[in-house]
């Protein structure tokens, strides 16, 4: 289980975590919510330990994440994979390099099995060995998306953090990337994190859903527990009004 | 003009903070060659990417800079009925100086500036923070190679540049000019003395480090997106030309 603990954190004077408590469990798919600028990256790149908090704890299994230095922390990096907002595929590798980076980096295995296991996860994403031999830059978002994701799992760790994975993609590739994070999840099992604003489609991909405004969780349920939510802000929220008509 | 005062005093204090993050930087990622895992292929690609492909531009520039040597030698020499020192006067200027120098300027900016947009287009696209995230040091999968290849090219380099800037200036003065080609190599060989090319390839060894230090430092550290990228490349360029000079000064004063 990940729990964060009372985790502030602010950028030149300007508050975005404001005491964020939250329980991610084991196993399951827990989406954060919530509007654009509103904190949901900062937070998740805490849970890595990419940004330091000003206040606060990040706990997996019982270890403080923004305590770890050195080998405990590289080691506790290799239970988790995170999919960026943009990808972040390797300009200068292929598809298939890309692929394999974290095989051929942190593992010993001969070449011929990671060839094995990059075609398995090629397949999964249902992408060609042909796409296999391109870069990052000759393929199209949805592409770069499934490629990230398959890189995420090819270790098939833990806990994959996945940072807003559908923005910029169209209604069908959207479903496409979600109905593939189910799908994968269903076969590994692992703990995930979802950032995305993408309403109603986060809620069928969801376990839990927790809502990000203003530095704090001000929800947090079964996806149709957060539907029922009275707090005005969450059903405006979910409704997808317009910002002037909160203020 | 207290503001004025402040406003100095903050500019000075930024400069000293920049620097010695800059030498924490170098430190640490040269320290870093020495930690396993240890990527040999990573060292050749930077070696190619910052030695090989800038060769043609070095072979271009010396030839140039040493015809332009043999031409302004030849006439100022000749005033003074001293044709015959040509080949010394071009040797010296070039393995002293202007190798090391417009070699370093130019490796800066071919070089640098790409090393600079690339480490920088990889912060904002989250590639380092990926790596990070995969448990692989960024520092030392991308920086401390482009470092050690800088190191070993740059003084490459500049000895291709003072080889073939030597000939552009035999070609002028020799094949166009009419000096003898004896009394060109012959003056070349008893005036340069190994304190000389000591000193060249020092020069180059400080100027490799420089620019490559100066060109990862303001990619690792690029903020606000592409245009980020555009500032931080124009500052390598600039920043690693004006240290290359002040360094130039400082290691002269040393060798002379």
């Amino acid at each position: 289980m990940i729990q964060v603990i009372d985790l502030h954190k602010a950028f030149n004077g300007q508050v975005v975590l404001d005491g964020i408590n939250l329980e991610i469990a084991t196993g399951k798919i827990t989406v954060v919510i919530g509007k654009s600028g509103v904190g949901k990256s900062v937070l998740l790149k805490h849970l890595i330990g990419l940004v330091k908090p000003d206040k606060g704890q990040v706990l997996v299994d019982g270890q403080d994440i923004t305590q770890l230095k050195g080998r405990k922390l590289q080691d506790l990096k290799r239970r988790f994979s995170v999919l960026f907002q943009g990808g972040a595929l390797f300009d200068s590798l292929s598809v298939f390099e890309n692929i394999a980076f974290p095989l051929r980096e942190k593992t010993r295995l001969p070449e011929t099995e990671i060839v094995s296991r990059v075609h398995e996860r090629l397949d999964q994403m249902n992408l060609s060995l042909e796409a296999g031999k391109k870069f990052p830059d000759e393929l199209s978002g949805g592409m770069k998306k499934r490629v990230a994701l398959a890189r995420a799992m090819i270790q098939e760790p833990e806990i994959i953090l996945f940072d807003e994975p559908v923005t910029g993609l169209d209604p069908p590739m959207t479903n496409t990337v979600f109905h593939l994070i189910r799908k994968t999840h269903g076969a590994s099992n692992y703990t995930a994190l979802v950032v995305a604003h993408d309403i109603p489609e986060v809620f069928s991909i969801a376990d839990y859903v927790a809502m990000l405004h203003q530095g704090r969780i001000i929800a947090f349920g079964t996806p149709a527990e957060i539907q029922q939510h009275t707090d005005p802000m969450v059903q405006s929220f979910i409704r997808g009004e317009p910002d002037f008509l909160e203020a | 003009m207290i503001a004025l005062i402040r406003y100095l005093g903050r500019w000075v204090l930024n400069w000293v903070q920049e620097a010695g993050s800059m030498m924490l930087f170098l430190l640490q990622g040269l320290a870093l060659a020495f930690v396993p895992p240890f990527r040999p292929r990573r060292f050749l690609q930077e070696m190619n990417l910052i030695g090989v492909k800038s060769t043609l531009i070095i072979i271009l520039t010396g030839a140039f800079t040493g015809m332009v040597l043999g031409l302004q030698g030849y006439y100022t020499l000749r005033k003074y009925g001293s044709e015959g020192a040509l080949g010394a006067a071009v040797a010296l200027s070039l393995i002293r100086e202007m190798g090391p120098v417009l070699t370093a300027i130019m490796v800066s900016a071919r070089a640098g500036s790409a090393v600079t947009a690339e480490v920088g287009i990889m912060r904002i696209t989250e590639q380092l923070d990926a790596l990070d995230t995969m448990a692989v040091n960024p520092m030392q999968y991308v920086v401390m190679p482009k470092l050690l290849a800088g190191l070993v090219a740059v003084p490459l380099l500049t000895a291709i540049f003072d080889v073939v800037g030597i000939l552009g200036g035999y070609l002028v003065g020799v094949v166009l000019l009419g000096v003898s080609s004896g009394s060109y190599f012959s003056g070349m060989v008893q005036s340069v003395v190994p304190l000389d090319i000591n000193g060249g390839i020092v020069k180059s060894l400080v100027f490799g480090l420089t620019i490559i230090l100066v060109a990862s430092y303001k990619g690792y550290y690029t903020e606000h997106g592409a245009e980020g990228v555009s500032r931080a490349t124009n500052q390598t360029v600039v920043l690693s030309a004006v240290l290359v000079l002040a360094w130039d000064y400082i290691l002269t004063s040393f060798f002379m």
